[in-house]
């Protein structure tokens, strides 16, 4: 009888947490997803320590030391003004990082808010979001983000806002679709019918139901956003020099010296690689785990497939 | 269907001029104007000489007039062909964009010619022989190419055969009507630098959904009426596969054009790329605008087109 009750005891300790949850299923159904997740804190682990694991300081110039090959001393070489390359590197992931989870935050935060208001009321807000989200996506990116920088003056902030702002404008009509077709539930009704509010509806059904979406519209866009800083960077367009950046690195100014000294050529664009891989693998992990249907109808075919496999092993 | 394309014809009016107006607004809204620019460059040029009369330039451009005059003047001059002129030089933008515009189209089109060449066959491959060594060759490579970037390569391109074997990409640009030959071997790198990144994406895409529509129990019916194969493969899986394929390669069109802009600045060729870098650094607002638009243009044509051929592919759409 007590057996019984501390059994049942345990079971009720044992909650159902959709995050562990989360966790667990990356690990066993996605290895590529893992790595991503795992190059995704190694970055976030260089940028927020920096200062203490790089060896070098990332912008004083040493002449004497210029452009040596990769050696114990500087692992990556050093580039024309004598600077490590690693430490450069470091301090670059930091201006990625901030630029790949500042925007995407900024992404969902726009695209909730604009697919939120347009997708439940509609109305003439709704036909002029629509308009927005056109404009948005018929502009090329680049194109766009260059002639906003050239007008704002590059910075860390002015960047973030930019990529977030037009980003979010062009996810919203992702929400907004999710928005319209949670309002068709009749849970909904239900709840209408008995008398919640605006606030309530929104706060208590509506959200929580775009929730994973979210998530995966800021985990999709990471990687879009470090590209998208990485290319303006490398037309001046990003953070102004001494501020080490990735595509900086790669630019017109280190190119005429990478004939002599390879190695400015290979790191920067590696490592940068690495990243964009790793966290596209992880958007792809996420996307696939909270909500396959956004992916293309293929989500329950591949789970069918697994299925059918561990059948026949069986 | 002509309904059809008439409707989504008229949508894009409201969209083109929405969207000429913000770039027009925005970049005459923020600090660090053309003017300031021009004042800081002449004195720079003429140091101690007379204080140049602010007004009298914003005159002589014409930035004196109401915002929406200036609009309503450029909007006019669009539908005459006339793109306004120069801050800076007082020369024509019409004609200088016209001139760079087969060059960045030239681009873009041998890009695209050469990503479609590579993945359809590669996905189409990959799906009919899901999980064999090819499968995963073909998955691998196009993973690697949508995660590098392409100014990497790029820049790997013009680095490395120069340091090993002493051979650069030409620094010169030559046109196709000097010699046609050179023109494209020229094009030829960047293109397929730009492909590739677009190949790997429609693989991905083409694998995934090709392997959704095989299993369907039509084209298994197809196999039973003993179909062949390319019948089969192109009728039955392709045209219904192709959709979200469509919708990927449409989405890439965007990532070309910027593309487009990065390829001409590393492999000096003068297009409208190199144009639009250097007018937003000189803050040549007529400049700026126009190409916008006409990039724009391209992105709401190419909106256009998706449309109709998802119209095209399935016919339930048309009817909706």
């Amino acid at each position: 009888m007590t057996a019984v009750a501390q059994a049942s005891g345990q079971k009720q300790i044992k909650k159902y947490s959709p995050v562990a949850d989360f966790f667990r299923r990356l690990i066993r159904e996605k290895p590529l997803g893992t790595f991503g997740a795992i190059v995704v804190v190694l970055l976030l682990f260089c940028a927020v320590f920096a200062n203490v694991i790089s060896p070098y300081d990332p912008v004083v110039s040493n002449l004497p030391d210029r452009l040596q090959g990769p050696s114990i001393r500087h692992i990556f070489g050093t580039d024309n003004l004598g600077r490590d390359m690693l430490s450069r590197i470091i301090y670059g992931g930091r201006v990625s990082l901030y630029v790949g989870l500042g925007a995407s935050l900024v992404n969902v935060l726009v695209a909730t808010l604009l697919g939120l208001i347009s997708g439940y009321l509609g109305g003439w807000f709704d036909v002029l979001v629509q308009r927005v989200v056109d404009v948005a996506i018929s502009i090329p990116s680049l194109v766009i983000l260059i002639t906003l920088v050239g007008v704002l003056g590059p910075g860390l902030v002015q960047l973030i806002l930019i990529m977030g702002i037009n980003g979010g404008i062009q996810w919203a009509r992702v929400v907004r679709s999710g928005v319209i077709s949670i309002r068709e539930n009749v849970y909904m009704d239900a709840a209408r019918s008995i008398g919640s509010g605006l606030w309530h509806m929104l706060s208590r059904h509506v959200f929580p139901n775009i929730l994973p979406m979210m998530v995966i519209i800021f985990s999709v866009s990471i990687a879009g956003n470090i590209m998208a800083e990485a290319g303006l960077s490398f037309l001046g367009l990003g953070l102004p020099p001494p501020t080490p950046t990735w595509g900086g690195m790669l630019s017109a100014e280190g190119r005429r010296f990478m004939y002599e000294a390879w190695w400015l050529a290979i790191f920067p664009g590696l490592i940068l690689t690495i990243v964009i891989y790793g966290v596209n693998m992880w958007g792809d992990a996420v996307r696939d785990l909270l909500d396959p249907r956004l992916r293309g109808g293929v989500g329950r075919y591949a789970r069918a497939v697994k299925r059918e496999k561990a059948k026949q092993k069986a | 269907m002509g309904s059809y394309i008439i409707r989504r014809v008229l949508l894009l009016i409201p969209t083109f001029l929405l969207l000429t107006i913000f770039v027009f607004l925005i970049i005459r809204l923020m600090p660090g104007n053309v003017i300031e620019l021009m004042v800081l460059q002449h004195s720079h040029e003429q140091a101690g000489q007379q204080q140049i009369d602010v007004e009298a330039i914003r005159h002589m451009i014409g930035l004196d007039k109401p915002v929406y005059e200036q609009y309503w003047n450029w909007l006019s001059g669009l539908f005459r062909g006339d793109m306004g002129k120069s801050l800076w030089t007082q020369k024509g933008v019409t004609a200088d964009v016209m001139a760079r515009l087969p060059i960045t189209f030239e681009l873009g089109i041998f890009a695209f010619i050469i990503a479609q060449i590579v993945a359809f066959p590669i996905g189409i491959l990959a799906a009919i022989r899901q999980d064999s060594i090819g499968d995963y060759i073909a998955r691998s490579i196009s993973i690697i190419a949508v995660a590098v970037p392409s100014f990497w390569l790029a820049t790997m391109v013009m680095v490395f055969p120069s340091i090993w074997w002493g051979w650069s990409p030409p620094e010169r640009y030559i046109p196709m009507s000097e010699n046609l030959g050179l023109n494209l071997q020229q094009f030829l790198i960047p293109a397929a630098i730009m492909g590739f990144g677009m190949a790997g994406l429609t693989v991905r895409m083409l694998r995934t959904t090709m392997l959704d529509v095989l299993r369907q129990d039509y084209v298994r019916t197809a196999w039973a009426k003993g179909l062949r194969e390319r019948v089969i493969l192109l009728r039955h899986v392709l045209k219904n596969a192709a959709i979200p394929v469509v919708t990927i390669i449409s989405g890439q069109i965007g990532v070309l054009i910027g593309g487009a802009v990065i390829m001409e600045q590393i492999f000096n060729i003068p297009g409208m790329g190199r144009l639009f870098v250097d007018a937003v650094f000189t803050r040549d607002y007529p400049y700026i605008v126009g190409i916008n638009a006409l990039f724009s243009s391209v992105g709401l044509f190419t909106i256009l087109m998706t449309d109709l051929s998802y119209a095209w592919l399935d016919p339930r759409i048309r009817y909706k």
